[in-house]
């Protein structure tokens, strides 16, 4: 048995004990408003991820007020024009404006990436949660399942589910949905098992709790931190995932372009105006790396 | 008084940590010294800095911490500042390390053999076959049995105290002058305790080794030491032999330490400490209860291990019962029965007379109104997300009791109860102390006026001065109230404190029972008897009698 | 043991059997005709046929009777090493796939390599930094390597070190050369997760208190390090190559297609964009079986390597 307070090895223990040397036996005051915005300023890291993100959803509704240019209008003159005052991001091969077409392409790769994370999250909530919380036989089939859907490289299973149903934004979006699902299925269900076994639920049902209230006020809001965690990470995992399924040109259907589909079209001019495929995809990490690190602070975050 | 200069002295040495942003005094303007073959204890609550001290003095303190001041001398060498102690080389060839849980202590994935092997090869550079046989002679000196065999397992595979004798080989394996003891053996149970701190002491004393010890046991410290050093928030708040510090402390704060610690107290372990009051109805009865688990191994039940054999005790109304064991004993395992967790594989369970213990979950209910727990680890009872007040009127909300104002009333009354302060109300788990959680979560077993409360373990994870104010609260709430406790604790010195009645219990039997006083005072069975004396404190108790 | 090794053995065919379940349920049991995919895809369009020409079709495809004999009668093909005829291809689907598995197999398996190399070697660099400035810096690195798209990385390289510097072939299957560039796009993101997780796992171990155990010993910082730390932080990484392994293999469907390589994962591709069922049905369950045989070894294997796990004991 470890005890708690006589061990004082380990630094998260050190700076438990120091603080309460410091705080006495009293009650430790809480963080108030401010200071959690003093806070979040000291983290430009995380202000320039919360920018990031910002800046795509606002670009996927209404993109009209990021870019006045027309993403499909093809100025020939401007064929290939260079990053410039002109062309933020330079033209495409038949002059239309790589900056609107970004803009405008948020909208189709938010919404697939959005609909995926939510398929997933949807679903492998309640299987992990049934799963988690009925125990016994009804685990062992689902996790079962869940282990075949692993054995499905995502890839592979979001191929086959395009073979099926054929292409486009919503197609993309489902194969890429059922790819990442199993994961969620399993961290709810760790989460669900791991609080389950927790003394304070133990204490509830002691107390008379229904299975009910245990599961619905105890067991869900202890266990859904780490799963929307994984979801915000999930989120770039879908932004990547989309993307790629797109490059393959199995998303929307041109000149509608997703960001994938960008950097696939400006393949052909790798050598002659390299920032046509380079520009998208570093658009595509910057909000990845923002949804990354938002998913970090939510973990370090949590109490 | 010697003339020799001490083995090691530190001097006005002063640590804090950081914590979000800003510094936290830890230790402050701490000055010691430890002579040659001396064994000093330093005695303190959690959070008093003690073993802050013994890392600074290894060069291990954690990255956040900032050595302030202070200078360190060896052996009469030069005063080195304590910030430069890693560049003197002192781990391993001066000063040995026997750490707090031997359970997490050793590498999981490497032989014992290996691990004290490197230190062997560390400390005087004999290699292969040499630093074998160096290693067997070090396990068979700590008193492990079969060394040969023992040095090829894997720690997994060997029992705590077992563990804690290769963290004393260990530490022996450089041949230090000096061995600094953390907590070394408050992981274990007291029986253990003692034979590994009595080999401890005896190899100190056969190679002439200074031993520092940190504990936060004043008995412990007063039993073993030479020189007690007690702290407090980082302070140094009083030094002195055991014997001066026991019989005239200087400090309001060790006599607080004092009078919470029944051994030490002067008027021994056994003194009856409580009027005697009527004993009320009979109230819980366990009759011939036996619990066999499937065994890990095969499944068959047949074969099962048992947990426990045969164990009957009566409870009665407005008394306390104590079960008194040692880890795996059995303990745990009376109340998980008793509260409906677990179904006794025979025998019965008899709540006023009436047969509880093939009760269904649902027939269970009504009687969780009348019996109730509080939980060993006041840390983890409590919900994150409930603020105090939710927290203990959660049972009426279960049954349906109270609505609205009434319920708030409730918590109310309910915080006045265990004496926390009404503004604890609003305030989550996390914001409170762990003292302050564990009057939260007995004001939570209070909720539906219970007659049988079950104690499992509910001061052991606190510091010595909250374990008392826990034990008295409790003992008021039960005058008021006139609530029934079964007391499930490892230690004795809390089961004096508050029992009528003791079942000693051992490996699922149980070997003694009846009256504190007549269990305690005149034990009939052998390992009661050797539970007695591995209390910590006893032998200074009788220095403070004289 | 023999015990466990046996029970393992039918549990990965279990699994084994449910992917290719799921597949063939995903491919001919979801909304949408097989027979006109199919025939599309043998460049045919169903409505301009007779029925008798449909119904021979049909046979022709395996597509007569009822789904679960067709179930029953693909799965004992596949067992037998036939996983019928590609339309789009005109060729058996197991020779396209045997023709190919080389290129896809040396791709893949330098590219888990290469991962193994960078991600382990990396984490433990970015570890052992004295200069806590330095070890937070190397520490977020790989948060660049998890979210770089590795199609996109694959352009880029190809831009800078063929197309720029002129080092390395941009694009073609000829050689050692030629696998260099697209087997380290496609170890990157496995990489990064690998040192993202040695990382984390070292900086644990570092607060373990069998770490402060073996400092006092008076071991030096390298040594705790290496045998102590090391050891342990490095156990879960076995378990996440295992996991990892097929999403590198199945990152060849990108990485073959921008580097314009003849292999399974193009294949694929190109079976994708046709709609050719059958080779993505085989492709499918053959990625599924190297995944459970992958994982089958690194569970038989894990005892051996944690003394911890004990499966005699198991049963």
């Amino acid at each position: 048995m470890v005890d708690d307070s006589r061990s004082e090895l380990s630094t998260a223990r050190l700076r438990l004990a120091a603080g309460r040397a410091a705080l006495g036996r009293s009650l430790r005051p809480s963080l108030r408003g401010a200071e959690r915005l003093g806070h979040l300023l000291r983290r430009p890291g995380l202000v320039l991820s919360l920018a990031i993100l910002a800046f795509v959803f606002v670009a996927a509704a209404a993109p009209t007020l990021l870019t006045s240019y027309d993403p499909y209008l093809t100025v020939p003159a401007d064929r290939l024009a260079p990053p410039g005052a002109e062309h933020w991001f330079g033209a495409d091969e038949i002059g239309r404006d790589l900056f609107a077409r970004i803009v405008h392409g948020s909208s189709l790769s938010v919404q697939a990436s959005s609909i995926a994370v939510g398929i997933a999250f949807s679903a492998g909530l309640v299987l992990g949660v049934i799963a988690g919380f009925a125990g016994g036989w009804t685990d062992a089939a689902i996790m079962r399942f869940i282990d075949v859907l692993l054995a499905l490289p995502s890839l592979l299973l979001s191929l086959a589910i395009i073979t099926a149903i054929g292409f486009g934004t919503i197609p993309v979006a489902v194969a890429v949905g059922v790819g990442i699902m199993p994961g969620f299925a399993r961290t709810t269900r760790s989460e669900v098992l791991r609080v389950k076994t927790l003394p304070y639920v133990e204490a509830a049902r002691l107390g008379g709790a229904s299975r009910a209230r245990t599961l619905l006020r105890h067991i869900l809001p202890n266990s859904c931190g780490p799963v929307i965690v994984l979801a915000t990470l999930d989120f770039g995992v879908a932004i990547i995932a989309v993307a790629g399924l797109s490059f393959l040109g199995f998303g929307a259907a041109p000149p509608a372009a997703e960001w994938g589909t960008l950097i696939a079209n400006g393949r052909n001019f790798l050598v002659t105006a390299p920032w046509l495929s380079l520009i998208p995809g570093l658009f595509v990490m910057a909000v990845v790396l923002a949804a990354n690190h938002i998913a970090r602070t939510l973990e370090d975050g949590r109490p | 008084m010697s003339i020799r200069p001490p083995l090691l002295s530190v001097r006005r040495l002063s640590i804090a940590y950081r914590a979000g942003g800003s510094l936290v005094a830890a230790v402050q303007n701490v000055e010691l010294s430890i002579g040659r073959g001396e064994t000093l204890a330093i005695v303190g609550e959690s959070g008093s800095g003690k073993s802050t001290i013994a890392l600074a003095i290894l060069g291990l303190l954690p990255a956040n911490a900032r050595i302030l001041a202070g200078d360190i001398q060896v052996d009469g060498g030069s005063s080195v500042s304590m910030a430069d102690v890693e560049t003197l080389g002192l781990r391993g060839r001066i000063v040995g390390f026997v750490p707090q849980d031997p359970m997490v202590g050793l590498n999981p994935t490497m032989r014992i053999g290996g691990q004290i092997g490197e230190a062997v090869t560390k400390a005087s550079g004999l290699h292969g076959r040499r630093a074998d046989a160096e290693t067997i002679a070090l396990l068979e000196q700590v008193g492990v049995d079969e060394p040969a065999l023992r040095a090829r397992q894997y720690p997994h595979q060997l029992s705590g105290g077992m563990r804690q004798r290769v963290l004393i080989a260990i530490a022996l394996a450089g041949n230090p002058a000096l061995i600094i003891a953390d907590e070394p053996t408050s992981a274990l149970d007291s029986t253990v305790q003692k034979s590994i701190l009595d080999h401890l002491a005896r190899l100190a004393g056969e190679r002439g080794v200074a031993l520092l010890v940190i504990t936060h046991d004043l008995g412990l410290a007063a039993d073993r030491a030479d020189r007690v050093l007690v702290m407090k928030d980082g302070r140094i708040v009083e030094q002195g032999p055991p014997r001066a510090i026991l019989t005239a402390p200087a400090e309001a704060y060790t006599r607080a330490l004092i009078a919470a610690a029944p051994a030490l107290d002067g008027k021994g372990l056994f003194g009856v400490r409580r009027a005697s009051r009527p004993a009320g109805g009979e109230l819980l009865r366990f009759e011939g209860v036996s619990k066999r688990f499937p065994s890990p191994m095969t499944g068959e039940p047949s074969r099962a291990s048992t947990a426990l054999d045969n164990v009957g005790f009566t409870v009665h109304a407005g008394r306390t019962l104590a079960v008194v064991g040692e880890s795996g004993s059995g303990k745990t395992t009376i109340c998980r029965i008793a509260l409906g967790l677990e179904k006794p594989s025979d025998g019965r369970v008899l709540f006023e007379n009436r047969d509880i213990s093939g009760l269904s979950w649902p027939e269970f209910r009504p009687l969780r109104r009348r019996i109730q727990l509080v939980q060993q680890d006041p840390f983890a009872s409590l919900d994150p997300r409930f603020t105090i007040a939710e927290c203990v009127v959660e049972p009426l909300v279960s049954f349906g009791l109270e609505k609205g104002k009434g319920l708030q009333a409730a918590a109310s009354r309910l915080i006045d109860l265990v004496q926390l302060p009404r503004e604890a109300a609003s305030r989550y788990p996390r914001e409170l102390s762990g003292g302050q959680r564990q009057r939260v979560a007995i004001a939570r077993a209070l909720a539906l006026k219970p007659e049988l409360l079950f104690l499992d373990e509910p001061v052991s994870a606190l510091d010595v001065l909250i374990q008392s104010q826990i034990l008295a609260l409790l003992d008021e709430l039960q005058r008021a109230l006139g609530v029934a406790y079964v007391l499930v604790s490892h230690d004795l010195s809390v089961v004096t404190s508050v029992a009528d009645h003791v079942v000693v219990i051992r490996k699922g039997r149980i070997v003694e029972q009846g009256p504190v006083a007549e269990v305690f005072g005149d034990p009939a069975h052998p390992y009661t008897r050797e539970l007695l004396e591995a209390t910590p404190g006893r032998r200074s108790a009788a220095l403070v009698a004289v | 043991m023999t015990r466990y090794l046996l029970s393992r053995t039918a549990q990965a065919l279990l699994v084994l059997l449910g992917a290719y379940t799921i597949a063939y349920l995903i491919l001919y049991l979801l909304p949408g005709d097989p027979l006109a995919i199919l025939l599309n895809a043998a460049g045919r369009d169903i409505d301009a046929l007779s029925p008798a020409e449909i119904a021979e079709a049909r046979r022709f495809y395996g597509l007569d009777g009822t789904p679960l004999e067709r179930y029953f009668e693909l799965l004992w093909n596949a067992l037998h090493g036939d996983f019928g005829f590609s339309a789009s291809k005109n060729a058996p689907v197991a020779q396209l796939i045997l023709e190919r598995l080389p290129q896809t197999l040396a791709l893949g398996g330098l590219a888990v390599a290469f991962s193994i190399v960078e991600g382990v070697g990396f984490g433990y660099l970015a570890a052992s930094v004295r200069s806590p400035v330095l070890a937070r810096f190397l520490a977020r690195l790989p948060a660049f390597g998890v979210s770089l798209p590795s199609f996109w990385l694959g352009l880029l390289l190809i831009h800078l070190f063929a197309f720029t510097l002129g080092w390395l072939p941009a694009a073609g299957n000829d050689g050692f050369r030629s696998l260099i560039l697209p087997a380290f796009t496609l170890s990157l993101y496995s990489a990064a997760i690998y040192a993202q997780l040695l990382i984390r796992g070292l900086e644990a171990a570092s607060r373990e208190p069998f770490i402060v155990t073996a400092y006092a010993k008076g071991l030096t910082r390298g040594e705790v390090q290496f045998r102590h730390a090391f050891r342990n932080a490095a156990l879960p990484i076995v378990t996440l190559v295992g996991l990892q392994i097929g999403n590198t293999f199945s990152g060849a469907v990108l990485i073959e297609t921008v580097f314009t390589r003849t292999g399974v994962g193009r294949l694929a591709e190109e079976a994708v964009l046709r709609q050719d069922i059958p080779v993505v049905l085989a492709v499918v369950t053959l990625s599924a079986a190297g995944f459970v045989f992958i994982n089958l070894l690194v569970d038989l294997l894990y005892p051996i390597l944690d003394p911890r796990i004990d499966h005699a004991s198991k049963g």
